[in-house]
């Protein structure tokens, strides 16, 4: 309607459009409470975050324009701190994702298969740690792994082994880290997963298991592809979650030993309300936000092309 | 005949050995938090391990309420209720709009929103803490009630739900000589309720386990909220302090893990909405 008075006469589709503006006006009460409110709090901050990273500024007194020197200084020894989170996002990204994905389809095809009883029962129990506060789990977390008399330790310990430094090695520490988000994280993409099953029909996985299919095959090659959208979207989340972790972070290692567990988040929060760097901390989660970016891109043209 | 029933029952057996070893892995730190919360100071680090102490003590439990527990946890009840009321009502209303009428600029308006969704938290952090700092909200619970309610994902998910509302029961209502706002509240409202509660036991949730938002935003030790008063609960140097983060672990824990229980079904179904439609 539009497209067709814009040749004849522009004032005619203003006013045509203020008619329709005026006649929908209920449509705008309703999403003007929201909107006005997410322009506040969701949308001009991201447009403010930008301005933030071209200025100096401790968060009181005059702003200082510094130009591109917020985003240069992170080429320099100064960025060395957040390059190393990114990398541990990408570690991390890799000791958990993988495991993690894998076993919540395995035993999301499992309680969807209806082979065991007590589908209510597992299933609410593996994912009752999703509900749990991670600051909680954290510490309960980290009395478990305690050197000398955490219940890990100890139970190693009884079968002989020797015990695990958990928290106090690189290492071991980033291990840890995984094993609890793991925990918190598993049962919801187990969730999802059951979700994403329930929308298979199930005689294509029947129809193949009588044609001679192992129940193996039938996994890699008939459950795994027709998934593949649910898998995408828990991966995706998992990514942009590797990065961001924080309660985790800061309940069960506090960014340590040696940075090895110091997420993005966590270096980007330090950056602004430990050093009070605004505008540093505010180019560097433009860098992390443009990282993301390309990463879902890629996850996307590789996740999401075949099929 | 008898060599696929043997391997049938090894393989339903390796099945139930994986559900239950997960289970298992799932249950035990909620084991450990209780059990740890009743011990005594000498029953934490021992081997053998202690499952039930033998001298049962509320001495941990006595300790944090004299820290100041209770407060914390009504803190923690007010900011996770409000703000899931106020989050629904903003995006139930928008979401109808979204949802129920043609109007100009829908499409770029919503479009715009989603295009938000994407945005990591650490880039609108500062800012936001900028804007509240000059709003004057700073030490107050209103940046941990009213800013989470322009949530997208909400509106979003309340569009879907109300786009499932057939026209012609609106249209009734109209003919009816319902006002449009009437509309909204007494056609509206009571059929989204299952909707309105799967997408508040999501905020309910966030809200009660948000630590980041007030570890920023709260300053005075009276206005903690659960996450951030067990963060910044330290006892004498060299004292452990095991048992009481454990109770304290408990008090955050069992709430939440009593309401989830109740409303299970409607919960993962708010859950999965997002992940199969979207």
């Amino acid at each position: 309607m539009a497209s067709q008075a814009k040749v004849a006469a522009p004032t005619k589709i203003r006013r045509g459009l203020w008619r329709e503006i005026v006649k929908k006006r209920w449509a705008y009460v309703f999403i003007s409470p929201f909107y006005i409110l997410f322009l506040v709090f969701g949308f001009f901050p991201v447009l403010f975050s930008i301005y933030l990273s071209f200025h100096k500024w401790k968060g009181l007194g005059p702003m200082e324009f510094v130009g591109l020197k917020n985003y240069t200084y992170l080429l320099g020894v100064g960025g060395k701190a957040f390059w190393q989170s990114i990398e541990n996002g990408i570690i991390l990204f890799f000791m958990y994702v993988p495991i993690m994905t894998f076993v919540a389809i395995v035993l999301a095809v499992i309680l969807n298969s209806k082979l065991v009883r007590f589908f209510q029962g597992y299933r609410t129990m593996i994912f009752a740690p999703y509900v749990t506060s991670m600051i909680a789990a954290g510490f309960t977390f980290r009395l478990l792994l305690e050197n000398k008399g955490g219940l890990f330790n100890v139970a190693l310990n009884m079968l002989g082994l020797p015990g695990i430094p958990w928290l106090e090695n690189v290492w071991w520490a980033r291990v840890s880290l995984c094993l609890l988000v793991v925990w918190g994280w598993l049962g919801y993409n187990m969730v999802i997963m059951l979700a994403g099953l329930q929308t298979i029909p199930r005689e294509l996985t029947e129809a193949a298991l009588i044609d001679g299919a192992s129940p193996v095959q039938a996994f890699f090659y008939i459950t795994i592809p027709l998934l593949r959208p649910v898998i995408l979207f828990s991966v995706i989340l998992s990514t942009m979650g590797s990065f961001g972790l924080f309660n985790e972070v800061m309940a069960l290692t506090g960014g340590g030993p040696m940075r090895a567990t110091l997420t993005t988040l966590v270096q980007i929060y330090n950056e602004a309300f430990g050093n009070f760097r605004f505008g540093r901390a505010s180019a560097q989660a433009y860098v992390y936000f443009a990282l993301i970016f390309v990463l879902t891109l890629l996850q996307f043209r590789y996740f999401g092309r075949e099929g | 005949m008898i060599l696929n029933r043997t391997k049938f029952v090894v393989s339903k057996t390796t099945l139930y050995g994986l559900l239950t070893l997960t289970a298992l892995f799932m249950i035990l730190p909620f084991i450990w938090m209780l059990s740890t919360s009743f011990k005594s100071q000498d029953e934490i680090f021992v081997s053998p391990p202690i499952i039930i102490s033998r001298n049962m003590s509320l001495d941990g439990y006595r300790y944090i309420i004299d820290f100041g527990v209770l407060r914390s946890l009504w803190n923690t009840f007010f900011v996770a209720f409000s703000s899931t009321i106020v989050s629904l009502f903003f995006c139930s209303l928008g979401g109808y709009g979204f949802a129920k009428y043609r109007f100009p600029g829908r499409n770029l308006l919503f479009s715009f929103l989603l295009a938000t969704m994407i945005v990591p938290y650490a880039v609108t952090m500062v800012p936001l803490y900028v804007i509240i700092q000059k709003i004057g909200w700073m030490n107050t619970f209103l940046p941990l009630i009213v800013p989470g309610a322009a949530n997208a994902f909400g509106v979003f998910f309340m569009r879907q739900y109300i786009s499932t509302i057939s026209d012609e029961l609106l249209d009734a209502a109209r003919i009816d000589g319902c006002s449009e706002f009437g509309i909204f509240t007494r056609v509206i409202l009571p059929i989204i309720i299952p909707g309105l509660t799967s997408l508040g036991l999501i905020f309910f949730m966030g809200a009660w386990n948000n630590y980041l938002g007030p570890l920023i935003y709260l300053k005075s030790p009276k206005k903690f909220t659960l996450p951030l008063f067990m963060m910044q609960m330290t006892g004498p140097p060299g004292f452990s302090m095991y048992r009481e983060w454990m109770g304290v672990a408990v008090v955050s824990v069992v709430p939440l893990l009593i309401i989830f229980l109740i409303f299970q079904r409607r919960f993962t179904e708010g859950i999965t909405a997002g992940a199969i439609k979207g």
